[in-house]
């Protein structure tokens, strides 16, 4: 199988995968199964840690290691649509960085289906990745003490919103209203890893039809 | 409202068992950081285990009783009055109307517990009202003048509460990423001592010594972590991750304290010297 089990303390096993997209496929999978001991599943880049109440039973390690991954279905997979007005700080160095004019950059990062692969970092903070945008940026030398809350920001491949003003090495090219995360909302987060993402140019209409 | 902070202390916070659960959503566990000493605290006056106490960083914290209640304190251990006279840790202390409880800086450990019969009452955020200060949730921290109330008791549900320690050593499982370590720093890590760093707060113990040395420079794609993980920075000097740890991290685990140790490390105080131990028995997974 194309998955390692590797140990992580008494209360916890950590799973690891060849194919990212496999580590969401088993949180759902598992999150259904609802087996005992289980109080919570992290998906990571590449991994999904299995946080236990007690020690694994070696029903529970077996279960990690054969559970089928489960794709989304109809019901469960979303869409979500991001506004973003692409006036960040950083958004002519970047698109200078990568050879591109910063109307091509918006297009690339708009033409792209990302996908919430992991939340971390922050509450509400996804990690988007598109395998065909072909965006890879280096994370700003040094870090800002102050990202403004909505802020859509490049770092390697990823895309991120920060849900929340904070520290942030990330390149900024634009700000959004989505708002990723509200403690007083249900839910607090507006996405999932699972999820897709659209991100949509806020000062420019759609493109014409094809005529 | 029942009592009234008079000097709110170091740094006094309301910690429940926190938000373990939701670390999918990006959000940590927060809660107490020595659990067994929160837990003890709202035993000692009948509370459910899920209510909210005061984490009391050190002491200088002083509460004044408008109305009598019942009241414990655990965790360090040092001065504890109730209007000037001595008072005792780990009991029931009632107080009455126009009483002042005060704690003083500890001598020993590091995080003094306050519970109220009927608990603190504060607004849960995402189900708990544990004041979370690297994600910046739930109540701020405690200020003069504030006014505490005591929530309704919950049922009584009285479980076995595994005692609070002192202890200076713990013992650690091993990580995902102890490969990471190459094989003399693999070997010097169990057993190794260490000087708890004064940056250390509720996210880590941050650990000063000889640093470990990491086999492979490359960066970790980000993985979850929990409370007690052992985690080695380019740096080569650990952190120990407590209750407020962020949901993911991109730095490996080499290991992850058990229960005792987790608890010991949350008193853990700047510039005491501590020690780390391997138990591999027991252990399901290996590498």
């Amino acid at each position: 199988m194309n998955r390692r089990l590797l140990p992580y303390g008494e209360t916890a096993v950590l799973v690891e995968f060849d194919d990212p997209d496999d580590a969401v496929g088993l949180a759902r999978a598992l999150g259904r199964l609802r087996l005992p001991r289980v109080v919570d599943l992290v998906p990571g880049a590449t991994t999904l840690l299995v946080r236990l109440d007690a020690p694994p039973t070696d029903a529970l390690v077996d279960a990690l290691r054969t559970t089928a991954v489960e794709a989304p279905d109809a019901t469960t997979e979303r869409v979500i649509e991001v506004s973003v007005h692409y006036d960040g700080e950083d958004l002519a160095d970047v698109a200078s960085l990568l050879g591109l004019t910063t109307q091509d950059l918006v297009s690339r990062h708009t033409a792209s289906t990302w996908h919430v692969q992991f939340l971390g970092f922050a509450p509400g903070f996804a990690y988007l990745t598109s395998p065909d945008a072909g965006l890879d940026v280096p994370r700003r030398a040094s870090p800002r003490s102050r990202v403004p809350a909505g802020s859509v920001a490049l770092a390697g491949t990823w895309s991120g919103v920060y849900p929340r003003d904070s520290p942030g090495g990330w390149q900024l090219i634009g700000r959004t209203d989505f708002v990723a995360f509200d403690p007083g909302r249900v839910p607090a987060v507006g996405w999932r890893a699972g999820d897709r993402v659209r991100f949509v140019d806020a000062d420019r209409p759609e493109p014409a039809d094809v005529r | 409202m029942t009592l009234v902070v008079v000097r709110p202390g170091i740094q006094t916070l309301v910690e429940d068992l926190g938000r373990a659960g939701q670390a999918s959503a990006g959000v940590g566990t927060s809660g107490a950081a020595d659990r067994r000493s929160a837990a003890l605290a709202n035993a000692c006056v009948g509370n459910h285990r899920t209510a909210a106490v005061l984490e009391v960083l050190l002491g200088r914290l002083v509460i004044r009783a408008l109305h009598p209640c019942l009241v414990a304190v655990t965790g360090a251990s040092g001065p504890l009055t109730i209007d000037g006279a001595d008072a005792d840790p780990g009991v029931p202390l009632r107080l009455h109307r126009g009483q002042e409880l005060t704690l003083g800086v500890a001598t020993t450990g590091l995080r003094r517990y306050l519970a109220v019969r009927g608990g603190i009452d504060a607004p849960r955020t995402l189900g708990s009202r544990s004041s979370d200060v690297l994600a910046g949730l739930g109540p701020a921290p405690v200020v003069t003048g504030q006014a505490l109330s005591p929530g309704l008791l919950a049922a009584f549900d009285p479980r076995p509460v595994a005692l609070p320690t002192s202890a200076t050593h713990a013992t650690y499982h091993d990580g995902p990423r102890l490969d990471r370590l190459d094989e003399a720093s693999r070997t010097r890590l169990d057993g190794s001592r260490w000087t708890v760093s004064p940056t250390s707060n509720r996210t880590a113990v941050r650990l000063l010594g000889t640093p470990l040395t990491l086999s492979r420079p490359d960066e970790l794609p980000s993985e979850g972590i929990l409370p007690g993980a052992i985690q080695v920075p380019p740096n080569g000097e650990p952190l120990i991750f407590l209750a407020d740890h962020p949901a993911t991290g991109g730095y490996p685990v080499v290991g992850v304290l058990d229960a005792d140790g987790l608890a010991a490390a949350a008193q853990w105080r700047p510039g005491v010297e501590i020690g780390l131990g391997r138990e591999a028995r027991g252990q399901t997974i290996s590498l």
